[in-house]
């Protein structure tokens, strides 16, 4: 016989009013969660995971359906469901100002724990979340990875029997999201906890025991994620052709009809067909002599991405259009961006110290590290937005401390969020920029049509910018970035949030730019993205630990049990030998 | 665990919680106490209603006893500064610039004409552009010339044809000090703000930072988040009072003539209304700048303008007159004023309490209903 489901939606709607339009966040889902088992929600931004997440907590009432958690109707019941489920929302309520012990007294006290049983139930939690040390110390000094866990360890502080986690892991570090994982198959293990979680990180599909594919309010499907990999065999392959470089390799793949997707992975390009078999590519490049195929273990992304495309045609098709601009032609290899040995302190605090790299024209070079880590300080300094306090930064050989002005004027930065002005539609934030970046009439109608153009705004022109879907705001920062056709471009986490079909179109139109020349420097932590750097750095602690091609600094990690290190493998050692070498220090 | 006794856990919880996190926050603390002390010194020294030291232009075309023992008068009273003009036009160029708020002028035969037929009227011109402070010097003026000219006859001899003499006696403020009833009033208007803004605020802060929601989902109910965040800021609140309460006798020399208990009590209730209000608002407005601007708008302003503590409700027009019953701040000031000045006279008292109780049931019992546990409703 089988256990009671932890949890049950049966034809259940709810929809909001947003702007004058019904937004139909959730139509008529069915959705059934095993006890004692990770169900996994996934789905890209605005497929209705949140609303879900909120429904089944009593949040939110659903406008049609049936919903019954833990064997309770939510909708007569709420009261009885929050009493009997945990449930972190994605921007989980720490109280900043009260210190790590006070946030768990409080949820103690409101979760009703004996005073007894809580020395015990906090040493545990501390233990698991590595928080012991810190216990007296403000929540709001914690970083982003340890104030996620200690979200965690509030909403665990009686074991709930359904765990509700909203996006626990966006934003968090490797090294954060690992622990964080241990901790919910720990509760699974030990406790027989039934947990849903909702995620925009595809790979951590696999670490599921089942998953809910979500998308535009619907549930496409519920399975193992071996049941959603497996129908892909045969469809999945890597793809190498040394002579054309993996960036070119990945765009001219895209292009070749049959082939639902080309992203790059690791040194390779991987590659998702529409059918069974490889189409002959020899045919469709036939320039390529070193073009080699191997059929690929299909995974979780590949099925997402070939249910997606099927529904979105044409998603991601326009990277062609891109580059209006060719910047002008210089010695190959010349140093656009020069760091040597810059330093920022805020009062005592070091946020970063003894940086140094070069970019050179053309090339994407990235930033890699943790919150925290000091890539947007660098950033903000690079950018002439933050003064310096030692060290030297030239841009497009100005000196950034003399010519600051001169050198924005060369460059287009895309600030973390986007910032964009979220009560003015698509339009009017275009032409605000065009505006601040000094374009005359002409040019301005010019480039505002370029932009509409290019990233597929035309439909959304008299939106609000706040009213658009994360991946709209991104496209729409970047034409404001690149308004005045900078030779460089900024990034600052560019892809945060943001949906795997969003990222993609977004790395491609970013191929499209460094093909023509434009210099691309570019901060993230998804580690997967570093591989479409030509070089990177990886920072923690304000200092840079490495800086290599994304091939060299894997390699550095290779080893017998792991023959074929993945850049998180790669991130998680440096840091490790980091902290050992701390320790040592000290 | 029995429900009472999680129901009294989860109480405690919140009002520690909340308790600690108002001892961390610098800006509530500042509301509570350093924003009282900043208005009553503002208000207690910098508003006025009264002509004191008021600038006259005196202008004597003949000077000689007579006309020196009036000025001498004038001087002596402490509600003028008499400055000499030598000529009326010096003196109107001077109350053109508004040098001289007056001009007392004295003719050439005002000897004359004072000795031969007992009363020589002197020229008075005051600045109507204020109207309140025109109708107060004339008054003023007035009253020194009487003065003076009862006792001039006194010393001539003479019998002036005053037919009835005023003898004004002015009870509760016999000094007629406007800070003895502006500072009472004051703190009805501070313990507005502080109530209202605090509550309004910290229930926004927790919708802003998103720990509403996971506070949400716990078995914590609706009544019990209320009073956990009411307890508190009622101690906060009844700690500001008490301060705005010590420096208005202290600092300010304000007369307490009624009975301190029916003071606390009565500020208890207020609290209550206030809180209420500013629970209301936070209902309404989900954000810590929305929720400021609001309960300026729709609780300092009314209670500063509507409330009775500068503006005289009775000469308010008649809606007017109606709309000032909505605002909690008007029973409070009567209640304060008369606790203040007058004493313990029941009836006001009574009658204005009675008026805060309904309103802050009604307002207490709004903000609980409106408050519910999930995000669309």
């Amino acid at each position: 016989m089988e256990a009671a489901p932890a949890l049950v939606f049966e034809g259940v709607s709810k929809r909001f009013a947003a702007g004058g339009r019904v937004v139909e966040a959730l139509d008529g889902v069915d959705v059934r969660i095993q006890p004692g088992k990770v169900t996994g929600l996934i789905g890209p931004d605005g497929a209705g995971k949140t609303t879900l997440m909120r429904l089944a907590a009593g949040l939110l009432m659903p406008d049609r359906g049936a919903i019954r958690v833990l064997d309770i109707d939510v909708v007569r019941e709420p009261l009885r469901v929050q009493s009997s489920v945990g449930y972190m929302p994605q921007r989980f309520g720490l109280y900043e100002d009260l210190s790590v012990q006070e946030n768990l007294d409080l949820y103690a006290d409101l979760q009703g724990v004996p005073p007894a049983d809580r020395p015990a139930r906090y040493r545990e939690l501390m233990h698991m979340t590595g928080l012991a040390p810190f216990t007296r110390r403000l929540a709001g000094r914690l970083s982003g990875g340890m104030k996620q866990k200690l979200g965690l360890a509030c909403t665990l502080v009686r074991p709930p029997r359904l765990l509700l986690l909203d996006e626990p892991t966006v934003g968090v570090d490797p090294v954060s999201r690992r622990e964080l994982w241990a901790i919910v198959y720990r509760q699974v293990r030990d406790q027989g906890m039934s947990v849903l979680l909702s995620t925009a990180y595809l790979d951590e599909a696999e670490r599921c025991d089942e998953v809910v594919l979500m998308h535009a309010g619907h549930s496409l499907g519920q399975g193992t994620p071996a049941s959603f990999s497996e129908p892909m065999r045969g469809r999945s392959f890597h793809v190498n052709a040394p002579s054309l470089g993996k960036r070119k390799l990945s765009t001219r793949l895209g292009r070749v009809p049959g082939i639902i997707d080309s992203i790059i992975e690791g040194e390779q390009v991987r590659v998702v067909t529409a059918e069974t078999g490889l189409p002959d590519l020899a045919a469709a490049l036939p320039d390529v002599p070193d073009l080699t195929a191997e059929a690929a273990e299909p995974v979780f992304e590949d099925a997402f991405i070939a249910r997606l495309k099927t529904r979105e045609e044409g998603v991601a098709g326009t990277a062609t259009t891109l580059v209006s601009h060719q910047v002008a032609e210089s010695a190959a290899g010349e140093a656009v961006i020069e760091v040597h040995e810059l330093e920022r302190r805020f009062g005592d605090f070091v946020a970063v110290k003894g940086v140094s790299f070069q970019v050179r024209r053309g090339e994407i070079f990235g930033l890699l590290g943790a919150n925290g880590a000091g890539k947007t300080t660098t950033f903000r300094m690079l950018c002439g937005l933050l003064p310096v306090s030692a060290g030297e930064v030239r841009v497009a050989g100005l000196d950034l401390r003399r010519a600051a002005a001169r050198a924005r004027g060369r460059l287009g930065y895309m600030a973390q969020r986007f910032s964009l002005y979220v009560d003015l539609t698509v339009m009017q934030n275009l032409r605000f920029f065009a505006s601040a970046y000094g374009l005359d009439r002409k040019r301005a109608r010019q480039r505002i049509g370029w932009a509409l153009e290019a990233f597929e705004l035309a439909d959304y022109v008299d939106t609000n910018a706040a009213d658009l879907p994360l991946g709209f705001k991104q496209r729409l920062a970047m034409a404001a970035a690149l308004m005045h056709e900078p030779d460089i471009l900024f990034l600052d986490e560019p892809t945060s949030g943001v949906d795997p079909l969003a990222r993609r179109e977004f790395w491609q139109r970013i191929n499209a730019l460094a093909a023509a020349g434009v210099t691309v420097l570019v901060t993230t932590h998804f580690m997967d993205e570093a591989n479409y750097c030509d070089r990177l750095v990886i920072m923690a602690q304000g200092e840079i630990l490495a800086e290599d091609t994304p091939a060299g600094m894997k390699a550095r990690f290779r080893s017998e049990e792991h023959p074929d290190p993945t850049m998180e493998d790669a991130f998680i050692g440096l840091i490790e030998a980091h902290e050992r070498q701390g320790e040592a220090a000290a | 665990m029995n429900a009472m006794a999680a129901k009294r856990m989860r109480l405690r919880g919140m009002i520690r919680k909340e308790s600690l996190q108002i001892l961390r926050d610098p800006s509530s603390i500042a509301i509570a106490f350093v924003m009282p002390v900043v208005l009553l010194l503002l208000f207690g020294y910098g508003v006025s209603l009264d002509a004191r030291h008021v600038p006259l232009a005196m202008v004597v075309e003949q000077p000689d006893a007579t006309s020196a023992s009036l000025i001498g008068a004038f001087q002596r009273s402490e509600f003028f500064d008499p400055r000499p003009y030598a000529s009326i036009q010096a003196a109107q160029q001077a109350f053109d610039l508004r040098e001289v708020f007056g001009i007392v002028w004295l003719r050439n035969d005002f000897s004359r004409r004072l000795l031969s037929s007992g009363e020589a009227p002197i020229g008075v011109i005051v600045n109507g552009v204020d109207a309140n402070q025109a109708r107060i010097t004339e008054g003023y003026i007035q009253g020194v010339w009487q003065a003076w000219l009862a006792s001039y006859a006194r010393e001539q001899g003479v019998e002036l044809k005053i037919p009835v003499r005023l003898e004004p006696r002015i009870w509760f403020n016999a000094a007629v000090r406007s800070r003895d009833f502006l500072v009472p009033g004051l703190i009805a208007v501070i313990m507005t703000l502080i109530g209202a803004m605090l509550t309004s605020m910290v229930v926004a802060r927790e919708w802003e930072r998103g720990t509403m929601e996971a506070l949400m989902v716990t078995p914590i109910r609706i009544g019990e988040l209320v009073i956990g965040k009411l307890v508190p800021y009622f101690v906060l609140g009844m700690g500001g009072m008490l301060l705005s309460v010590a420096m208005a006798l202290w600092q300010f020399d304000v007369p307490l003539r009624g009975s301190f208990w029916a003071l606390s009590a009565a500020s208890a209730l207020f609290m209550l209304v206030a809180l209420g209000m500013g629970l209301l608002i936070s209902v309404v407005a989900k954000n810590q700048f929305v929720a400021g601007q609001v309960s300026i708008v729709i609780t300092f302003l009314p209670a500063f303008i509507l409330s009775g503590f500068i503006f005289e409700i009775s000469s308010m027009p008649e809606p007017i007159r109606v709309i000032t019953h909505l605002v909690p701040a008007r029973y409070f000031v009567a209640i304060l004023q008369t606790l203040f000045l007058a004493g313990d006279i029941w009836p006001i008292v009574l009658a204005n309490c009675g008026a805060l109780a309904i309103m802050a049931l009604i307002f207490l019992g709004l903000a609980r209903r409106k408050t519910h546990k999930r995000l669309d409703a």
